[in-house]
């Protein structure tokens, strides 16, 4: 077996752990880092197809930054196993269901014709100054500009909605104003009065 | 010693690389714990003189030795598990907080022939890397099972994925002006110079990162995560021995990490300020070495400078400041590029 081989399979194998403990793993904080540990390996197979570009940007966008978030609201709820683990026979069948047909329509897309390794082939080995982020940014900014303007300016209404849906003014709470703090000169704030001794000697 | 050469020409040549590889790390990892160690004597040194105290002077010839001492103490303190919590993370976080800081040594260029690793995403891998320094700090607080360290991780965490965004733009400056994410390429493309340097070009990105980066190692003044005098510690309250030792040698190489990846993007890395005579007899790496020494010096002086910001001043600094004065300054840099006759002056 070649070294890149192993990799390989050492990389899958965490990869199908790690997302089979995503959905087992009772702590929504544990199954949270076993996201990011998906999200890492997977990176790693990414690395491996010679895409060094998506699989460091999988890493700083997901396990960076969105990750970051998840854990942050994973922990500060207060999840209720129990209540959860509740209704779980009710929805069973439902939702067994719906699992088999997803594998069933996985299973015919695969077989289908599209993904065969003789369609998929592995990438050939890049000239020595070839640079995958180069030729990545020379596509992304010429042929598919505007889908990338329009994926972008989607994402801004989006932050948008959301920043608007939760912005409550409380009229009650005290804001520092910088600029007019820095404005602030020594008479504004010190009154010095002079004042007689009250007693004498 | 023809035994040994025998040895070495009979193992496989993965093996070989691998053995190579291997001896190159401990190379620069050893320094740069010993340079760990000494920089919190540095530390304490500095401050003291700066105070008109003497500082540590004891152990040993004035007081050399006092980094072996302490390291020698948090050795053998024992490893208390607070009560429920979760020993796994507990004792993980740690080495997840330190691991990050140790791995970016790989791209990092000491000279134009001496690094480990030459990649071509080397400015991407380091800013993929600097973002997972925040795990330790989250799942050490969520670990803890205590709610002091649980609020003081979300605090940090908070704090250092704000000011990871100003970093990243300033980063995407240095990009633009180097064309290269190869961080030896951005140190050739500042050949000639003190001027050519990127810190005058990109004055403001060049602030902003090197701020950022005190922000991000939780330094003074952004130090909410160990505020002494105002609340319990950080994260790292449920934390005692070794672990905690690591906490504090994960800081330590991410100041010397923030200040050798500066010296790279900004100082011109491994170049002399002057390429005419005298200047360019000190050999390359020793002009690195000065300014890695250089910013680590301001680190330090910050801290005996300036008071600690309260956490809404941290957090409007980072959201409210650095990140509109990166964006401004990475727009002017594209239109001088493309659209004015002074593009010269960012390249």
């Amino acid at each position: 077996m070649e070294f890149k081989q192993l990799v390989f399979y050492v990389f899958s194998a965490v990869l199908v752990f790690a997302a089979g403990c995503v959905i087992t793993v009772r702590n929504p904080v544990k199954a949270a880092l076993f996201l990011v540990l998906a999200f890492f390996s997977a990176a790693g197979l990414w690395m491996l197809l010679q895409a060094e570009f998506l699989a460091i940007a999988l890493v700083l966008v997901y396990v960076g930054a969105v990750m970051v978030l998840f854990l942050f609201v994973v922990m500060m709820l207060d999840i209720n196993v129990a209540r959860l683990r509740e209704g779980f026979g009710e929805y069973l069948p439902i939702g067994g269901l719906v699992a088999v047909l997803l594998v069933l329509e996985m299973s015919f897309i695969l077989a289908s014709g599209p993904f065969d390794a003789a369609n998929m082939p592995e990438p050939a080995t890049a000239a020595a100054g070839h640079s995958n982020t180069r030729e990545l940014g020379r596509v992304l900014y010429t042929t598919y500009v505007y889908p990338f303007e329009i994926a972008a300016l989607i994402l801004l209404v989006a932050i948008v909605a959301a920043i608007t849906l939760t912005l409550r003014r409380r009229k009650d709470t005290k804001y520092q104003n910088p600029a007019t703090q820095m404005r602030v000169r020594r008479e504004d704030r010190v009154r010095l009065v002079k004042m007689p001794a009250e007693k004498k000697n | 010693m023809e035994f040994l050469l025998n040895f070495w020409n009979g193992l496989p040549e993965w093996s070989q690389i691998g053995i190579v590889n291997l001896a190159k790390i401990v190379a620069i990892v050893l320094p740069l714990m010993l340079c760990v160690a000494y920089l919190t004597y540095a530390e304490r040194k500095i401050i003291s003189y700066m105070q008109v105290r003497i500082g540590p002077n004891r152990v040993g010839p004035r007081g050399w030795l006092q980094p072996i001492a302490d390291a020698v103490k948090l050795m053998f303190k024992e490893i208390i598990l607070p009560a429920n919590a979760n020993k796994f993370l507990f004792i993980g976080a740690p080495i997840l907080a330190i691991a990050p800081s140790l791995v970016a040594w790989a791209v990092i260029p000491f000279t134009d022939t001496l690094w480990l690793t030459n990649i071509d995403a080397g400015l991407l891998f380091i800013l993929a890397l600097t973002s997972m320094g925040v795990y330790g700090i989250i799942i050490a607080g969520w670990a803890s099972n205590s709610k002091y360290a649980f609020l003081g991780g979300l605090r940090s965490a908070a704090q250092i994925v704000a000011y990871e965004i100003a970093m990243g733009f300033a980063l995407v400056g240095v990009l633009m002006a180097a064309g290269s994410l190869n961080l030896r390429e951005i140190v050739h493309a500042q050949a000639g110079g003190l001027h050519q340097w990127y810190w005058l070009p990109l004055f403001p990105l060049f602030l902003v990162y090197f701020i950022s980066g005190v922000a991000e190692t939780n330094r003074s003044p952004f130090d909410v995560a160990e505020g002494e005098s105002e609340i319990v510690a950080g994260f790292h309250v449920e934390y005692s021995g070794m672990p905690f030792a690591v906490f504090f040698l994960a800081e330590y190489a991410n100041m010397i990490m923030i200040s050798a990846l500066t010296a790279v993007m900004f100082l011109g890395g491994w170049l002399p300020p002057f390429e005419v005579e005298p200047f360019t007899w000190v050999p390359p790496l020793v002009w690195f070495l000065l300014k890695v020494s250089f910013l680590l010096f301001c680190f330090l002086w910050f801290r005996a400078t300036f008071p600690r910001y309260r956490y809404d001043q941290i957090m409007r600094l980072g959201w409210k400041v650095l990140i509109p004065v990166t964006l401004v300054w990475i727009v002017v840099i594209g239109v001088a590029m493309f659209l004015t006759p002074w593009g010269y002056l960012f390249h």
